[in-house]
């Protein structure tokens, strides 16, 4: 592989997370927190007092206030998972289309065209 | 002994889990989606496999970050879906091969590729997706399963090369099998799709469209592409194209392509569908 090649293939990609040993330490307690999420019971805790259930899993404050104002480029930056995250997103009702559109700024019609047009 | 009668592809995502549940077949959104599977499933009628290896990938059911193995084997008797915490129906068990399982093992293992067997397997979307769309009624029809699931969750992710040699490793374990068996083995996700981040929504039909040509004739050339290479022209899911090299190296080294399927977009993502007969 040449050197400009190799650049290329290692660069950083714009927009992109990737999920590394990095990012798996730094986001431990919030995906610990939204794998609990594969349980209904979990799931009405979460929603019956939040803020209880994110102390319990011990979450940074970083990943409580992403969690607080629903931003998922925040909680991304706090080392979620997207995997993870999608069971958090579901639980409050967004589907991977609604949380295409935050992270992207755009609305969901919006995205959602873009989604199609890429079919063109 | 066993045979391999053929590889197939699908995406996984889980908005077809719901639109199965929902059915949606004949939804002006779905139907170019649903219309790619009557040939496939006219195939599996004619071939009548009887056990299908299913290699996906785990999306937080049954591993968490505790302990996440870069290539598993399923090793059970029965293999059942669970609550995936986002609202797709949990659909009923399917049925496992043990003994078949330990052969694969045993052979993976001898064959430098030590995996982590699992007696107790949860499988999700990304395995029950691709059974329902290949057998509907796969709860009334005698189709037996081996689950290999390999890590995309958290990086470093087995490269394209590896996984392409770790399908070579399945196609002569399930050959060396003594029984006769009909195998299918089956290549799920992708195909380009990216959820996170501010680049959610990348599509790129050009490099599908690629990857689906060169996977027939010329796999060995898609296996130079680094997972950043897949995660920058596919998307960060769409590096699941993994599990499809893994299925082609399985069939070997010649093949013939009976069919193949591609629609942009479901839910977030580009679709595709591929029947391969050894050649």
């Amino acid at each position: 592989m040449t050197q400009t090649k190799q650049q290329e293939s290692e660069s950083p990609i714009p927009g992109t997370y990737l999920f590394d040993g990095a990012a798996a330490m730094k986001g431990y307690a919030l995906n610990k927190m939204c794998y609990s999420f594969n349980h209904a019971e979990n799931r009405a805790a979460f929603l019956h007092d939040e803020d209880a259930y994110c102390r319990q899993y011990g979450l940074s404050g970083e990943q409580r206030e992403a969690v607080r104002v629903r931003n998922v480029i925040g909680m991304l930056k706090a080392g979620g998972n997207i995997y993870y995250l999608a069971k958090l997103a579901g639980l409050l009702g967004l589907n991977v289309q609604d949380v295409g559109a935050q992270q992207t700024g755009m609305t969901l019609e919006a995205f959602n065209a873009r989604l199609r047009a890429a079919g063109d | 002994m066993a045979r391999i009668v053929g590889g197939l592809t699908t995406s996984h995502i889980p908005a077809i889990g719901n639109a199965i549940a929902q059915e949606l077949f004949e939804d002006p959104y779905w139907k170019p989606f649903f219309a790619g599977y009557p040939p496939v499933l006219a195939w599996l009628d004619k071939v009548k496999p009887d056990l299908a290896v299913v290699i996906y990938n785990d999306h937080g059911l049954n591993f968490f970050l505790d302990t996440l193995p870069t290539f598993s084997v399923g090793a059970a008797a029965e293999y059942r879906h669970a609550d995936e915490g986002w609202g797709i129906p949990v659909i009923a068990p399917f049925q496992g091969d043990a003994e078949f399982s330990w052969h694969l093992i045993n052979s993976l293992v001898a064959d430098e590729f030590d995996i982590a067997s699992c007696q107790e397997m949860l499988v999700d979307h990304g395995f029950t997706v691709p059974m329902s769309l290949f057998w509907p009624e796969y709860d009334k029809f005698p189709i037996r399963t081996i689950p290999i699931c390999i890590n995309t969750v958290q990086h470093p992710l087995p490269t394209p090369a590896r996984c392409y040699k770790f399908g070579q490793a399945i196609g002569r374990a399930i050959e060396s099998y003594d029984k006769d068996l009909k195998v299918v083995v089956i290549g799920t996700g992708g195909m380009s799709h990216q959820l996170d981040g501010e680049r959610a929504g990348f599509i790129n039909k050009e490099f599908d469209l690629l990857c689906m040509e060169k996977i027939v004739d010329e796999p060995e050339s898609l296996t130079h592409y680094s997972i950043h290479d897949l995660v920058r022209l596919a998307g960060a899911q769409g590096a699941e194209f993994i599990l499809w090299l893994a299925m082609r190296g399985a069939l070997g080294a010649k093949v013939k392509k009976i069919y193949s399927n591609y629609h942009i977009p479901i839910s977030n993502t580009a679709a595709g569908v591929l029947v391969l007969e050894r050649g």
